[in-house]
């Protein structure tokens, strides 16, 4: 089934919690709704589920109005950020519960309740109850009744955010594929790029109730439509500097000049925000092209198999990441380099000027 | 400001038993060093509240000895051990204002009001508390709330060692940072013993220069972040830190050659000569960073075949298969991956050993 | 379009309006009706005004009633409310003490009312009651004891009836919001050195408001509407010293079948109810609240 959202708008008294948004989900695809909190992620998949009713707008299945049409006329699952099952039933009973609403016969929910558990390793669980479960295999059952409806619209709401990182590492991985063998369509929400990246698919960027930009996902990440998207979609946040375009030249910082050069070629007189990624900023210098910027440590945070140094220069925080567990000391004065090509270029309204070139990349 | 010793400690919620399983703690024997930023990371279920809770004296241990620069303190209840600590989630006495709150330890203490006024005031400076000094603790949010249970501890500057409950779990991610930064400044500054429990690496690896990783009631690796990242001394060490965490192969060693299955991997001299000595299971363990993958043959490479690929934007994580074993590699942005088949090499340099699961080399 | 199918929830209320309307709104309507006209038989009805309600407002036996009733139901307060916490405060907080002292204090509570009257004019009774002869026996008392002998020994006798049948629900409501406390309050307090009187003044206190709110509204208008209690003792004896709002009102409503009086007394009555437990809800939900600067 293909579904359009076309100019749905919902208020809620004088607040706007959504305000036009319009999307085509095609039969089959995979999308990831990229926002930080209270950019009206759940609020917009409350009422792709039915649940709740948009103020304007209307929401076609099929080209059929489905507006308010109840959810449980729907063929809709969904996945929440907390664990919810039934606490009196046992495992086998709660990813069962959607079956036996639909009166299927016993030997065909069996069936389908096994698969669905193998599929998410908590096929050895099926008789415990959820309350002798940790988080992880809490949330893995309530997946599964998601899952073993075969609904056609498939809708998780930040499914991951409440378990320990390690655990979400599997799952991730896990669910990426269990989505592949489905053809409903998955909406996904979450806050964090690297999920959103791991998902892969399409992708939407929302931020205050509205959509900024959405389409492919790895095309929405080297070319951000705005500074905004830019900023949602990289984590640590990607870090901006202010400067301006003059006589041939980019100018920012305390005095650091640029020929125009690769992408930075075509850009007129006038301000700009220049933004780079956090792993394009190194600590030693790889090109004789690289700008060298002195700037002091604020803070270490390491992540994983990668540090985050947090510095400041000229009272601009920036944050450069480093491959690898490396602590340095606060307030320490080091070197940041910055290949220029990784350059994305922002005019004086947030929208894009110049991205980094593919062979930007390459060229390392 | 003290140095604290664990000597033998072991704890079970049921009484002194003889069954080993019904440790919580199992043996624990170590020293907090004084003015020392320490980390107790682990999973969920660990152990490490427990041992938290044996430091402060919120719970006496069922054996061993707690010793404060030198002195007995393990009958002593947690307000004559002269130790601060701040819990998961808020407590703030709510009917108090914020200076009450952050002023009641001291005044529990009778100190004198001059003392107590000046500081409140720094530590609320200290924490962007300063503007709501006057408000009713209650009415505040949850960010806020957690501040404040932050600057109880932090309030009397004579305690022995400030001890921390996973004490970023209601702020805002966004925040977290800032909290973290705060928290690591006020260490360099006060020079404070501090210990702070989580289960999240993040944070662990941020803020400590010591980590204590715990599993199963049990201590197994004390070292700095680039230590448990570089030289894990446990497989579960290798798992827990990094992300994706390290890989394990089992194997067999002849010689220089380490035998996968039917893949053959070369060792140096060091490594080939503790898997000559060691004993027991021995396995093979290389981070995904380390781990070179080439889209051509090359000598040492092992073939293995692509079986996925994930694009972390920054970097892609991709999915090998090995002679039936899986393997995990971090390729940075700009290099290429191979299509189907690719040639690993194992740089001695970040090749591990593990027997029975401790690291031998 | 706009029929959203959450509208057909409205039905399910259906019944408790029904419900409401035949028990409480029906009923109160009678009364009102009662209060305005005098009413001398079917079809015989005079229309009076305020009359009656001016009548009731000016009789002095009806204050003498109002002013008992306060402060009896301020006694219960005074007294059940401290009581109530102190025995919270001392029960266990686990073990197998947790249901023997739960059971022990249940156990007032499934008492019939008339069946508790009966006992403590037995209990108190000066000839075979164990309280009653044993303080007789003591000698301590000008004139020996009897419930019925003086105003003061009613009361006692009365109060004490009134303390043992209800402290107990006082009890349970705070040991509940006592166990509610998460542990680690306990545990900050210990180390941040709070001394016993401030770990109850700053933490238990303040976390059992919100029983405290339900255990006040209910023994406050349950005490002011007592009747069964001084009825089975001494019928608001000795003379008029234990008649309270409702034995005045039923003497008035049955005993002198002054309807219309007595109709426009219950409004009476019911507003000062109201009225109270909207005070007292309103002063607990607003203590430790705001921004009061000390």
């Amino acid at each position: 089934m293909g579904l359009q959202l076309e100019n749905l708008d919902k208020l809620v008294g004088r607040e706007i919690y959504l305000k036009d948004i319009r999307l085509d989900l095609a039969s089959g695809s995979r999308h990831v709704i990229l926002g930080r909190t209270l950019a009206g992620k759940t609020t917009l998949l409350r009422i792709l589920a039915g649940l709740d009713k948009p103020t304007h707008g209307r929401i076609l299945v099929d080209g059929r109005d489905l507006t308010g049409v109840s959810v449980r006329k729907r063929s809709v699952a969904m996945v929440y950020q907390q664990f919810i099952n039934y606490p009196s039933l046992t495992v086998f009973d709660n990813i069962a519960s959607p079956l036996k609403l639909a009166g299927i016969s016993k030997q065909e929910i069996d069936a389908r309740v096994r698969r669905t558990a193998a599929m998410l390793h908590i096929d050895n669980l099926l008789d415990r109850m959820p309350a002798e479960l940790s988080g992880g295999q809490q949330q893995r059952t309530a997946i599964a009744r998601a899952l073993v409806k075969e609904t056609q619209l498939l809708l998780l709401d930040e499914p991951l955010v409440n378990l320990d990182y390690k655990l979400r590492e599997e799952l991730r991985v896990e669910l990426q594929q269990i989505f592949k063998q489905r053809d409903a369509i998955v909406v996904y929400t979450t806050t964090e790029p690297a999920e959103a990246l791991m998902l892969g698919g399409n992708i939407v960027v929302m931020d205050e109730g509205r959509i900024l930009q959405a389409g492919p996902t790895a095309q929405v990440y080297r070319h951000p439509s705005n500074a905004r998207v830019a900023e949602i979609f990289s984590d640590p946040p990607i870090n901006f500097v202010h400067g301006h375009v003059r006589d041939r030249q980019a100018w920012f910082g305390r005095g650091i000049s640029l020929p125009l050069t690769g992408q930075l070629a075509g850009l007129a007189e006038g301000e700009y925000t220049f933004g780079v990624r956090c792993n394009h900023l190194f600590l030693k210098a790889s090109s004789p092209e690289d700008i060298e910027i002195r700037a002091s440590v604020e803070l270490s945070e390491i992540n994983g198999s990668e540090t985050f140094i947090h510095v400041s220069y000229d009272d601009q925080k920036l944050v450069v990441q480093d491959d690898g567990i490396h602590q340095l000391k606060l307030g320490r004065e080091i070197p940041v380099y910055v290949n220029p090509c990784h350059f994305f270029v922002f005019d004086e309204q947030g929208r894009l000027a110049a991205a980094p070139d593919q062979a930007c990349h390459s060229n390392l | 400001m003290a140095r604290i010793e664990m000597q033998e400690v072991a704890h079970s919620y049921h009484g002194n038993s003889q069954n080993l399983e019904d440790y919580a703690l199992k043996r624990i024997h170590m020293t907090w060093e004084d003015g020392g930023a320490y980390a107790l990371l682990g999973p969920s279920g660990c152990g490490k509240t427990t041992l938290l809770n044996i430091i402060s004296g919120l719970l006496a241990p069922s054996q061993g000895a707690v010793l404060y620069n030198g002195k007995d303190v393990t009958a002593l209840p947690p307000e004559k051990r002269n130790i601060a600590q701040v819990f998961q989630f808020p407590v703030l006495y709510d009917t108090m204002t914020v200076a009450d709150n952050l002023a009641f330890p001291l005044r529990n203490r009778g100190v004198a009001p001059d003392a107590v006024r000046e500081r409140v005031l720094e530590v609320a400076d200290m924490l962007d508390l300063g503007t709501v000094l006057n408000k009713k603790a209650a009415g505040l949010t949850a960010d806020a709330k957690q501040k404040i249970s932050l600057g109880r501890g932090l309030v009397r500057s004579d305690v022995a060692a400030i001890l921390f409950d996973e004490p970023l779990t209601v702020i805002d991610p966004h925040l977290k940072w800032q909290l973290r930064r705060k928290l690591k400044e006020i260490h360099e500054q006060a020079r404070m013993t501090m210990i702070y429990v989580t289960h999240d690496q993040v944070e662990a690896m941020t803020f400590a220069d010591q980590i204590v990783v715990m599993y199963e009631g049990e201590v197994v690796q004390i070292g700095s972040p680039e230590a448990l990242y570089e030289r894990p001394q446990h497989k579960f060490v290798g798992y827990f830190i990094g992300s994706p965490g390290m890989n394990f192969m089992a194997c067999k060693a002849e010689g220089a050659i380490a035998h996968v299955n039917g893949a053959a991997i070369a060792l140096d001299a060091a490594l080939a000569e503790a898997a000559r000595k060691a004993s027991g299971k021995l396995e093979i363990g290389i981070r995904p960073m380390h781990l070179e993958v080439h889209d051509t043959p090359m000598a040492d490479a092992v073939p293995a075949a692509v079986t996925f690929v994930e694009d972390h934007g920054n970097c892609r994580i991709v999915t090998l298969a090995l002679d039936g074993q899986t393997l995990r590699a971090r390729i940075p942005e700009g290099q290429t991956v191979p299509g189907d088949k690719a040639w690993l090499r194992f740089p001695p340099q970040w090749t591990r050993l593990f027997a029975d699961e401790r690291l031998v080399a | 379009m706009e029929k959203w199918e959450n509208n057909r929830a409205w039905f399910l209320v259906l019944p408790v309006f029904v419900v409401v309307a035949f028990s409480a709104i029906i009923p109160l309507m009678t009364v009102v009706n009662y209060s305005i006209q005098d009413i001398f038989g079917p079809g015989n009805a005079v229309f009076v005004g305020t009359e009656w309600f001016e009548e009731m407002l000016t009789d002095s036996r009806l204050h003498d009633a109002l002013g008992r009733q306060f402060i009896f139901s301020g006694l219960v307060l005074l007294i059940e409310i401290p009581l109530g916490i102190l025995i919270a405060l001392a029960m266990p907080k686990k073990g197998w003490g947790v249901s023997a002292s739960l059971i022990t204090l249940a156990i007032p509570l499934l008492i019939p009312w008339n069946v508790i009257g009966t006992i403590w004019i037995i209990f108190t009774r000066p000839d075979i009651g164990l309280f009653g002869v044993g303080i007789n026996s003591l000698n301590l008392l000008d004139v020996p004891f009897d419930h019925t002998a003086r105003p003061s020994f009613a009361w006692i006798t009365l109060m004490a009836m009134e303390v043992w049948h209800w402290t107990p629900l006082v009890a349970l409501l705070c040991y509940a919001g006592l166990r509610a406390i998460p542990e680690a309050y306990y545990q900050a307090a210990k180390i941040d050195g709070a001394s016993a009187w401030s770990v109850f003044r700053y933490i238990q206190l303040p976390k059992m408001r919100g029983v405290l709110t339900i255990a006040v509204l209910l023994r406050w208008m349950d005490s002011f509407l007592i009747y069964a209690e001084p009825f089975a003792l001494t019928g608001g004896g000795p003379g008029n010293s234990t008649t309270f709002l409702s034995i005045y009102l039923v003497k008035l409503a049955t005993g002198q079948f002054d309807l219309g009086p007595a109709a426009a007394f219950s409004l009476i009555y019911f507003l000062i109810v109201l009225l109270f437990s909207f005070i007292f809800y309103q002063a607990l939900l607003n203590v430790g609240k705001g921004e009061k600067i000390a």
